[in-house]
């Protein structure tokens, strides 16, 4: 128990500050490398709750896919990211204070669902039916109850990966593609042109 | 005894420093799209937390879904900005007012 309670602390405090420095990093390469180590810390508390399978997908997904996309178009981008900090000292006052008290309303509210809410009896944390794997039981239950959500998840999925190419396709004039469909069409009554030369004329054209 | 108001408040702050995220830095929108992911990680550990506590796992479920779209998002918002700064040379956000019509 104490050292759940260890590693629940240290995992907590190391998603918080590395979320602080996603914030107020200067560079954004630093600030995609500090939102991994959140993703990775939140994936151990998700482990500390048993919910194995979340954990694995945060890492994959996010790690995985999200971070690396950021860091891609991080360093992609040539921009003055030291001019667009400006206004940054001026907000944060106010930012700082308003983020202050939407801390504490939300962590009062939070500590008083936990105890008095629905889930207050449960003390002890439980994320899969009992003799099963955490992943099976979330499978017995996506693949049946919610199978046209996890296609609809799909889909959107699809739609995400078709905008974001044709948001950022594009086409340079001036080079030249093989056609493959008009190369096999043409015959040699198209591909070829007979002419009649006079002698002494040459070509015009 | 870790239970269910510790990963609430741990959510709770990762939700408001994702909030704070966007006040701060409100030019310097890879930030922006940073502090919404920070924010939908806050919204996954909710409601993992309360699916583990209420031991009903519809609540991973969800979470997985907010994991899809959370995803989508992101790629769909670095296409935008991937375009956006081949128009502007720049990205600035409070410059973004040309982009109407």
């Amino acid at each position: 128990m104490a050292l759940q309670a260890i590693a629940f602390y240290l995992m907590a405090t190391v998603t918080i500050l590395a979320g602080l420095a996603v914030v107020f990093a200067r560079n954004p390469v630093h600030s995609v490398l500090f939102l991994i180590t959140a993703f990775f810390s939140a994936a151990g508390l998700f482990v500390l709750m048993g919910a194995e399978f979340l954990a694995m997908l945060l890492i994959v997904v996010y790690v995985g896919a999200v971070a690396v996309l950021f860091l891609f178009v991080v360093m992609m981008l040539d921009v003055d990211f030291a001019r667009l900090r400006e206004g940054f000292a001026r907000y944060l006052p106010v930012g700082g204070l308003v983020a202050g008290v939407l801390t504490i309303e939300m962590i009062m509210v939070a500590v008083n669902v936990a105890t008095r809410g629905a889930a207050a009896g449960n003390a002890t944390p439980q994320a899969s039916a009992p003799d099963v794997t955490n992943a099976e039981t979330i499978g017995r239950v996506l693949y049946t109850d919610y199978v046209y959500f996890f296609q609809a998840a799909g889909l959107v999925l699809l739609v995400a990966m078709i905008g974001a190419i044709v948001l950022t396709l594009r086409h340079k004039p001036h080079i030249k593609r093989q056609s493959v469909s008009a190369q096999t069409a043409r015959t040699p009554k198209t591909g070829m042109k007979i002419v009649d030369i006079k002698p002494g004329e040459g070509i015009s054209e | 005894m870790i239970g269910l108001p510790h990963y609430l408040t741990v959510a709770a702050i990762l939700f408001t420093i994702g909030v704070f995220g966007i006040f701060v830095n409100r030019k310097n929108i890879i930030v922006i799209l940073m502090s919404v992911e920070l924010i939908l990680l806050a919204v996954n550990i909710n409601l993992v937390a309360f699916s583990v506590f209420l031991h009903d796992v519809v609540g991973q479920i969800f979470a997985m879904f907010v994991l899809t779209v959370a995803a989508a998002e992101a790629a769909v918002g670095l296409a935008i900005l991937v375009t956006f700064f081949r128009n502007r040379g720049d990205i600035a956000v409070d410059d973004a007012s040309m982009m109407k019509g």
